[in-house]
This record gives structure tokens, sequence and C-alpha cells, in this order.
């Protein structure tokens, strides 16, 4: 049970990794995430479902997504330079509705089914010896969510982009003044947000099909930035792992006693807790305020 | 061009802390105010007073308390959704167990109630801020809405947890039809208003806004950050438990906790920046919009598929919809981020030296 807990929250990693990333690197909070998976999932899927190679479809599905990352920045993000934090966060806002739109208006609302090839049924002798059920997918979405972090990692802590974006994120002007060009960095950001959001996409698309409900995987993912920190990449791994554990362990033990569905604010309510200690989050950056 | 206000001299401090000090301004909000009285009931039909202009003057109340919060005190919610559905829920529950109390005070009782959850789920706001808070007030937005569905006594045991709003009485008047319920909800909304922009002028006001602009610096020159805070956001949710209740009474009818969803709560934020962050004036321009403009959108699609003959299918011209609408509040946060009332103010300021550009 704990472990499926582990594995559940590593599916809310993946999706936080996407708020991670933008919010590092250009400190918007982009709420059209949830939308971005949705799109995403649904590209690939129909494009599968039209008799595509699988690894025709997802290139080209990634294509899109960082092709959308490009369009986002130019359109979205550029003549909003410089305006209060609030207000590009009502433009993603904005841009979530675009999105789930222009998904539902190509390809339309029915709900989809993914299969990618690995079974998401317990495996049997895990099961009978030590009554875990977790599943080769699970397994698999684990290895997927670490790799992801491993390269991200590598990406922002080792290579001349990674240090670029960092350098962005701590200040604008100081990156503009030494010359790193910042509307590349962005488009570059929202390009990988929405790789994470495909994978993301898919991982979710093959638990509970590729559906309208795939957008609100984004408010489960929340929480999870509030315990990790909005800046930190591993944040959002641990964020997940408490999350889908505590989530897991509360329904087993709590829900009974008031009747279920708490699953719904269980998860805000442990954030809050956590905030209440660290205001920032485990690994959040800390904001000394200055008059 | 309209109006220049030389020649209006202050002469006590009473003219000097009137809430409106030009006598134009009066004339304007006094005539706007017989207008919507007398000829708005008389003009308007069943279909514009019930559908269009109540909603929009109670969404316009659930902006304005959203507005003090965020506008003004500068904290970010997400829960507005959640404090209408406690007002929404406690004034019918007021109504029902204490008849005797009158429709009015158990208004003021949900408001109340609302206040109260609001300072519980503020108290947060006092150690994070930022999108943190944010983040944090969906806790309330889910939680809330969750303890309506799940505990009986809110919905009085109703078995599909929907719940029918008593008909308003006040000192023996009813208020059963479109207009006399247009009328009850301008009334609330009126007073409420003025309170709102008198409030705002006061200590207080400029406190919450002292702690928007910089909480340290506030708090350095002797604000006291819990009360400023935990007063905003009691205040902020009163308001939206009002603006609540009189969703559930003069407009739906009947109402289930579904009505009150994270959704809402994002519209009555995108009124408050298309509107325009810290003013009164945009809270209403705001919700104007934003009520009006899908019906706009409608009549639209109708008149292309009128004109052209291109048969749209709902769910094509309800997807249209999204994207024109998410389309339209970028293009507006793009154009003017400060907001309708921003561009109120422009024009008078440019109406004010016409004909000179300078």
């Amino acid at each position: 049970m704990l472990a499926g807990g582990l594995l559940a929250g590593v599916m809310y990693s993946l999706v936080a990794l996407g708020f991670v990333l933008i919010y590092k690197a250009s400190g918007v909070f982009n709420f059209a995430q949830g939308a971005m998976v949705f799109f995403a999932a649904l590209t690939f899927v129909s494009l599968t479902e039209r008799g595509w190679n699988f690894w025709l479809a997802l290139a080209v599905t990634l294509a899109v997504m960082v092709l959308l990352g490009i369009v986002t920045e130019r359109v979205v993000l550029r003549p909003l330079v410089n305006q209060p934090q609030i207000t590009l966060f009502m433009a993603t806002i904005g841009l979530t509705f675009v999105l789930e739109g222009l998904s539902q208006l190509i390809w339309g609302s029915q709900p989809h089914g993914l299969e990618l090839g690995i079974p998401d049924v317990p495996i049997e002798w895990l099961s009978q010896k030590w009554n875990v059920n977790i599943s080769q997918f699970d397994l698999f979405a684990a290895f997927v969510a670490g790799a992801l972090v491993a390269v991200l990692a590598v990406l922002f802590q080792k290579t001349r982009i990674g240090r670029a974006l960092r350098a962005v994120a701590d200040d604008h002007q100081a990156a503009l003044a030494v010359g790193i060009p910042l509307q590349h960095i962005w488009a570059i950001v929202w390009g990988v947000a929405g790789f994470v959001a495909l994978v993301a996409g898919l991982m979710w698309g093959v638990r509970n099909g590729v559906q309208f409900a795939l957008t609100f995987v984004a408010l489960k993912a929340l929480p999870v930035l509030l315990i990790g920190g909005f800046e930190s990449i591993p944040g959002a791994i641990i964020g997940g792992l408490i999350i889908g554990t505590t989530e897991k362990l509360a329904e087993v033990y709590v829900g009974p006693m008031v009747g279920g569905g708490i699953e719904s604010w269980f998860a805000y309510v442990v954030a809050l807790l956590f905030l209440l200690v660290r205001p920032e989050g485990l690994f959040g950056e800390k904001h000394i305020d200055r008059v | 061009m309209l109006y220049r206000e030389a020649g209006q001299f202050k002469s006590s401090y009473a003219e000097d802390q009137q809430i409106f000090p030009i006598r134009q301004d009066r004339v304007v909000i006094g005539l706007l105010l017989v207008f919507a009285f007398v000829v708005v009931p008389l003009i308007g039909n069943q279909y514009w007073l019930g559908a269009l202009i109540t909603p929009f003057l109670i969404l316009a109340l659930a902006t304005l308390g959203l507005n003090i919060l965020t506008g003004y005190a500068g904290l970010l919610s997400l829960g507005t959704a959640a404090f209408m559905a406690v007002g929404a829920f406690m004034a019918y529950n007021f109504v029902l167990r204490m008849p005797w109390i009158g429709v009015i005070p158990a208004f003021i009782l949900a408001g109340l109630c609302a206040a109260a959850v609001g300072i519980v789920f503020g108290l947060p706001s006092l150690r994070i801020k930022g999108f943190y808070l944010a983040v944090a007030t969906l806790a309330c937005q889910f939680f809330v809405l969750w303890t309506l569905q799940r505990v009986p006594w809110f919905t009085n045991h109703s078995s599909t947890g929907v719940i029918t709003a008593q008909v308003i009485t006040v000192f023996g008047f009813v208020f059963d039809t479109p207009v006399r319920k247009y009328l009850f909800t301008l009334t609330v909304v009126t007073v409420l208003a003025l309170l709102a922009k008198n409030l705002m002028r006061s200590e207080t006001g400029r406190a919450f806004m002292a702690v928007r602009d910089m909480d340290v610096a506030a708090s350095v020159i002797g604000i006291p950050m819990m009360k400023t805070k935990l007063l905003a956001f009691g205040i902020s949710s009163f308001y939206c438990g009002v603006a609540g209740a009189l969703y559930a009474y003069t407009y739906l009818g009947t109402v289930e906790p579904e009505a009150f969803t994270l959704d809402l709560s994002f519209r009555i934020l995108f009124m408050v920046i298309i509107g325009g962050v810290g003013s009164i004036l945009g809270s209403f321009l705001g919700a104007a919009f934003i009520t009006l403009f899908p019906i706009f959108l409608n009549l639209a699609s109708s008149w292309v598929s009128h004109t052209f003959g291109v048969e749209l299918s709902h769910a094509m011209v309800s997807n249209l919809e999204l994207i024109i609408f998410g389309g339209l509040i970028i293009f507006f946060l793009i154009v003017e981020p400060n907001g309708l009332a921003r561009l109120w103010q422009i024009a008078k300021e440019k109406l004010r030296l016409w004909p000179f550009p300078h």
C-alpha cells in the first residue's frame, strides 16, 4: 500500500515538474500546464488512432509541443515582460482556455484509451509474496520520472543553457546585461515544459484514459509544488512522494471515518501544514524581504 | 470635455471628506442610481432582468469582495466561490431554522459566517504569500465544497444535495418576481458598494494598500500585520458571502454545492483583472464585461451561421467560444494590464484636456 502511494506520488511529480521548470526559469506560474498535458496526450492518441507509427506520432507530438511553447513565448509572454506575476498568471489561465478549446476543436471531446504496450496490472509474484500491488507500468512510470529528473538536473547544473536558465531565473535584467538572450531561453524552457507535459500526458493517459478530466491533474500537482517548493526539481519528486503516500494512508485510515471522498482536499491540507513550518516549501528558495 | 471641477471650493472638512467631492460626480451617480432603480425595471423584460442584470450585479458584488482582498490588500485568493457557497448555504439555514429573524439579518449572519471561514483560511497568509498563498486558498475551495456535500445538515438532509431558496420577505413585502428580486439585489449591492468605497478611503483601507505595496515596510511603520490581513480576508469573505446568498436567493433559486466550483472563482478573478485591480468601479466594469461577453459571442455565432449558412455544431461553438474567451483575456492583459478602470481614467484625463493634446 505504501509502495502504491509512493508510485502514485511519482505520477503527481511528473506533472509538477512542468510547473517547476517554467517557474524556475521565468517566474511564471504556468496554470496552463494541465491543459498542455491534455493537449499533448490527445494529440498523440489521435495520431496513433489514425494509424500512425508510435515513434512518428511521438516525434510529431513533441514537435507540436515545442512549437506551442515557442508560440506561447512569442505571443503571450514577450509582450508581458515586466508585468506583475499575477498578470502573467492570468495570461496562462487564458492560455488554458485556448488550449482546452483548441484541442477539443481539433480532435473532438470523446475520451480515448491509450496503450503503450506495458501492462498496468499488478505483478503477480509481488502481490502474492509481499501483498504489494505494483504493476509493471508503475515501475516504468517511476523509472521515467527518475530519468527525467536526472536529465533535467544535468541540464540545469552542467550545461551552458542550464546556467543561462538559472541566471535568468535569478534576475532578468542582470542576465540580459551579461548577454543572455532572454527570449531564446524562454522559448527553450517552454519547449522543454511541453516535452515534460507530453511525458506526463502519456503516463496519465495510460492510467486514466485520455479525456477532459486530464486537465484537472494539474490541480493535483499544486500541493506537490507547495511542499517541494516552486523552484526545486528534486522538490517536485519528494513532494510528490509525500503527497502520494499521505493521501493513500489517509484514504485508508481517515477516509472511512468521515465518509470518504477526501482526496479532493486532503493533499492541500497536508501542504498547508508543511507551509506553516516552512513557508517556501521544503526545497524552495528562501526569500529575504528588504524594505 | 464633459465637465471640469473648476470653481468648486471646499470650505469645510465635511466637504473635503465626501465620498464624491465633485458635484458632477454626485449628479452622475445619482442619475445612474435613478436609472437603475426606476428606468431599468420599467423597460427591462423578465429575461433581461432575471438572467442578465441580476447575475451581473451579484457577480459584481463578489468581484468587489475579491477586489478588496486582491486589489487593495494584495492577497491573491482562489477560494472566492467557496466563500459564496458558505454565504448561500448559511443564509438558507438561517432562514430555515430561525425564520423569526428575517431575511436581511439572515443574510448578514450568513456573510459573517463566510467572514469567519475566510479568516480561518486567511491564517496561512500570515506566513506565506504570493502563489503559495493562492494555492493554499485552493484548499479552502475544495474543503468547503466537500463539507457542504458531506454534512447533510447544511442542505437540510435533502437527498440530492440541492436546496431551494425560500421566498424573500422583508416587512411583509414579498420579493418574488424577477423585477422585485432585481430591486432587492440592486439595493443590497448599492449599499455594500458605497460602504466599500468609503472603507477604502479610511484608515483600514489605507492599511490594506500599505500591506499590498510592501508588507515589511507596512509593519515597520506600525501597521499590525495580523489584524490587517485577517480583516482583509474577513471583509472580502463577507462580501462574497452576501453575494453567494443573493446568488442563491435572487438568481438561481435552487442551488447545489456544485454551483460554486473553482471555475466560478476563476471567473470572478478574471472580472477583477479585466475590470481593474484595486478599483471599485473596475469591479462593476469587469463583471459587466465577463457576463455580457459570452452572450455577445453566442449572438455572433448564430449570426455567422445565419449569414454564411455554415451550420456550426454545438460542441464546436462552445469550443470556439472557449478559444476566443481565452484569447481575449490574453489580448486584454497585453493591451491594458491595468484593466477597464484604467481605460476609463485615461479617457477622463484626455477629455479634460480636450481639445488640446497636452
